[in-house]
């Protein structure tokens, strides 16, 4: 598969700061994967999603969109229109007072035709399972539901990447569960490219490959099974491991002979069940 | 509880009201004030109500919801009607007393002006959601852009005020509550005292508004936004045929007052 | 250290307008001394209005609210006591920082309580300790601190009044697990230190069921289940029904108990599951 966004040896410092958030990331993300981005606060992971829109630019190194460098300043529009954004707080993404004339914005601000906007914003909507609410104001909606809307407003400029800066963040479990299902949804079924930045460890499983930053480095990169198998790297970091690693992690201390790649709840129990019969 | 607040407030619907041309509905409104501020006797004021009560009526707005919109001007309209009341110039309702009866008759007249006028406009956010309001003033204000006058920004601005007035009264509901879960005391001192507890209410309040300024400023960017230039719409607006009769009604309205001004009813 | 019983509570959100709700619902609950109670529900099942009305934020519509014995909505001074004898912290407290320094905040709510100075000085400084604020950061301002840290801060305010009851509302919300963790951590030893009681709203069943006595389930306005964590959670579908998940641990032993190995339904953390399966492999040992 071909890379859609690459990163080359990027470095960034924030102005006025001391250190370096990002010391020299390289990664290739490939078109129609769906790549989860773990670490603790601090480690880098949001200022790296960042980078991927251009909403900052690299003080060392290059970020390629589509082979659009993010330095290219004529090539702003064109390179968010690529990769779209997803950010934490739904409140403060969501510009208009109707649910769909806020899915219109983007496509409005591309100067998209009128009956266009209109068959986008409709499909996008339906994407997300938000159509029925399209009237509603946005305040009124839960923060599941908002998050929703506001991927359907990425959806409607019709982009090939979607980032989501920590999304589920501020919502509740049910909330989360929305939003993890409707990426993995338009990963699988529409082919779009997805980047999911989260710390939480359980939306990571379904994944096609998970990196861990750690103070501005990548400290792992592999599927999701690999990864978590290292359980004492991810304690190290400050991060947790699913229920289920832990669970055989330990079992294995005990002198079990677990596999530490069955992380879903059904293959673990059949797992244990296997050592114990 | 500041959540409570009905005016200026939106509510979606599908009456013949919700449906006329923001347009047509922000002339209408400026034909009903010009209306009601020409209104000089008893018969007009009686004209205006009725016409009143009838656009509620189609736009199916409730009339406790429009009381509820008035809470906040009480304090205005009762100073209003004191004021008149007591210094107006002609009989005394007893010999002797300073209260008129021209002072009651301009009293009920002025408070029932300020009264109509709320719900007058009242009628108009009721069923025209803010951003196609903002987009009517901004094709209205359109010729304005030739003497370089920023248009588009000045509506961009004012709709994401109207996005956030309740995401920002929500937000102080929560402060005041958390404040008061410390002891802060909202209700007593005087009037240093009580403008100084505001402090732990402001405080927070702006420090939040400048981080989902600058958060909202970094989303809208990303979804492309580079000013008004390039700019479509998903809703064209079109004046229909139902926008000419509105306005029909309404020059018939006008006429009316001004008939009944002439004969000074 | 205080205790709360609720009797027949009801709130109607709005009364008398299109957005009428029913908040709350006839609710009957005693919360005795120095227990550590998680109350859990999703968004919008009323456990947040419930807690609003333990201090006297909210006024019930009906049914009435004892602190200690005291009706707290009886007069006035009797509401405005409930606030200092039952420390609400909200979600994202964070958010309500407002003084210059860091000592300023913390001191705002004795402050409010007219204490003197010097009493003042010695519940900040215990409150901060009590939430591992050091001293250090007390001339700072609180916003130049990082997230966790104003979270502290934030609820050392709240704790600085020495109330009887301490009330945190999603205290480990939006924070990673590192923060969590330590928040989590932070609460168990001031319950520890202090005897105090200990309500803690959430919506994550993981973390509370791990160090609460006591599990209270909101649902539509009303308690749906309430006792000890055990008893809770062997009901999983009836939870996952109202949209709760039961924490990994009971759903891999109910995925065990499918595969014929009888765990105890009541486990709910690793550990307990951990402990149950090595004994379960020793008398597999045994018998072998």
């Amino acid at each position: 598969m071909s890379s859609i966004i690459s990163i080359k040896n990027v470095h960034y410092t924030y102005p006025g700061d001391e250190f370096e958030s990002l010391c020299g990331i390289d990664l290739e993300i490939e078109k129609g994967s769906f790549v989860a981005v773990l670490g603790h606060n601090g480690s880098g992971k949001s200022t790296l999603a960042k980078h991927l829109n251009a909403i900052l630019t690299p003080t060392e190194g290059e970020v390629l969109v589509n082979g659009m460098s993010t330095n290219d300043e004529d090539k702003l529009i064109d390179i968010r229109r690529t990769v779209g954004m997803v950010f934490q707080n739904p409140d403060n993404q969501i510009v208009a007072n109707v649910v769909e004339d806020d899915v219109a914005f983007a496509p409005e601000n591309l100067g998209v035709e009128p009956q266009e906007i209109r068959k986008r914003v409709d499909n996008a909507l339906k994407q997300v399972d938000m159509y029925e609410f399209r009237l509603h104001a946005p305040h009124l909606l839960s923060g599941g539901q908002k998050q929703r809307v506001a991927i359907a407003g990425v959806i409607a400029m019709e982009p090939e990447v979607i980032v989501l800066d920590e999304p589920t963040a501020m919502l509740d479990p049910k909330g989360r569960e929305e939003v993890i299902s409707t990426v993995t949804k338009l990963c699988r079924e529409k082919g779009i490219t997805v980047v999911l930045i989260t710390h939480h460890m359980s939306e990571c499983i379904g994944s096609d490959r998970v990196i861990v930053m750690s103070n501005g480095h990548v400290i792992a990169d592999d599927s999701p099974e690999k990864v978590f198998s290292q359980v004492e790297l991810m304690k190290s970091e400050g991060l947790t491991v699913p229920a289920t690693t832990e669970l055989m992690f330990e079992l294995n201390k005990n002198g079990w002979h677990l596999p530490l790649t069955a992380l879903g709840v059904k293959e673990c129990a059949k797992e244990i069940a296997k050592e114990l019969k | 509880m500041l959540k409570d607040i009905t005016l200026g407030q939106y509510f979606p619907g599908d009456t013949v009201v919700h449906r006329l041309d923001p347009r047509t509905k922000l002339l209408l409104v400026i034909v009903y004030i010009v209306g009601l501020f020409n209104s000089a006797g008893w018969a007009s004021y009686a004209f205006v109500i009725i016409v009143t009560a009838l656009s509620m009526a189609i736009s199916k707005i409730k009339p406790k919801s429009a009381l509820k919109g008035l809470k906040p001007l009480v304090i205005i309209i009762i100073l209003t009607a004191v004021l008149n009341i007591f210094y107006t110039d002609g009989t005394p309702i007893v010999e002797g007393w300073i209260i008129t009866w021209e002072g009651i008759e301009r009293a009920v007249m002025m408070s029932l002006r300020i009264i109509l006028l709320i719900v007058g406009t009242f009628m108009l956010t009721y069923t025209t959601s803010p951003i196609a309001l903002t987009d009517g003033l901004e094709i209205m204000m359109g010729p304005l852009k030739k003497i370089k006058i920023p248009v588009h920004e000045m509506s961009m601005m004012m709709s994401m005020a109207l996005r956030f007035i309740p995401t920002l009264i929500e937000e102080t509901d929560k402060i005041m509550s958390a404040q008061k879960a410390r002891g802060a005391d909202f209700d007593s001192g005087n009037l240093f005292q009580r403008a100084k507890a505001l402090l732990p209410i402001l405080v927070p309040l702006f420090v939040s508004a400048f981080r989902r300024a600058d958060e909202l400023a970094v989303a809208m960017e990303s979804r492309c936004y580079h000013g008004g230039k390039g700019r479509t719409r998903m809703k064209q607006m079109r004046m229909q045929g139902i926008d000419a009769w509105a306005l029909v009604l309404g020059a018939v309205f006008l006429a009316a007052i001004f008939v009944m001004k002439r004969f000074g009813l | 250290m205080s205790e709360i019983k609720v009797s027949g509570l009801s709130h109607v959100y709005s009364a008398d307008t299109p957005f009428e709700k029913i908040a709350i619902n006839d609710v009957n609950v005693e919360i005795p001394h120095g227990q550590l109670v998680g109350l859990i529900g999703h968004t919008g099942s009323g456990k947040s209005t419930f807690i609003q009305h333990l201090n006297g934020l909210l006024v019930p519509t009906s049914g009435t609210v004892l602190v200690d014995s005291v009706n707290i909505n009886g007069d006035k001074t009797a509401s405005r006591d409930v606030r200092f004898k039952v420390g609400l912290v909200f979600q994202y407290p964070e958010y309500q920082l407002f003084e210059e320094t860091v000592y300023a905040d913390i001191a705002f709510g004795p402050k409010n309580m007219k204490l003197t100075e010097s009493d003042i000085d010695e519940r900040v400084r215990e409150a901060a300790a009590l939430v591992g604020v050091s001293e250090e950061l007390f001339e700072r301002s609180p916003l130049e601190l990082s997230g966790g840290q104003k979270r502290r801060v934030a609820i050392a305010g709240v704790i600085a009044m020495r109330p009887g009851v301490l009330i945190l509302d999603e205290p480990t919300a939006g924070l990673d697990p590192a923060g969590c963790k330590m928040i989590l951590e932070t609460i168990c030893d001031y319950r520890e230190k202090t005897g105090s009681t200990v309500v803690i709203v959430s919506h994550s069943m993981d973390d509370v069921a791990r160090i609460a006595d006591r599990l209270i389930v909101f649902n539509h306005g009303s308690i749906r289940f309430d006792g000890t964590p055990e008893e809770v959670f062997s009901n999983p579908k009836e939870l996952s029904d109202i949209g709760l998940s039961v924490p990994a641990p009971t759903q891999i032993a109910a995925a065990l108990r499918e595969q014929g190995i009888e765990v105890e339904d009541s486990v709910y953390t690793n550990e307990q599951l951990l402990a149950a399966l090595l004994k379960l492999k020793k008398e597999a040992g045994r018998n072998a």
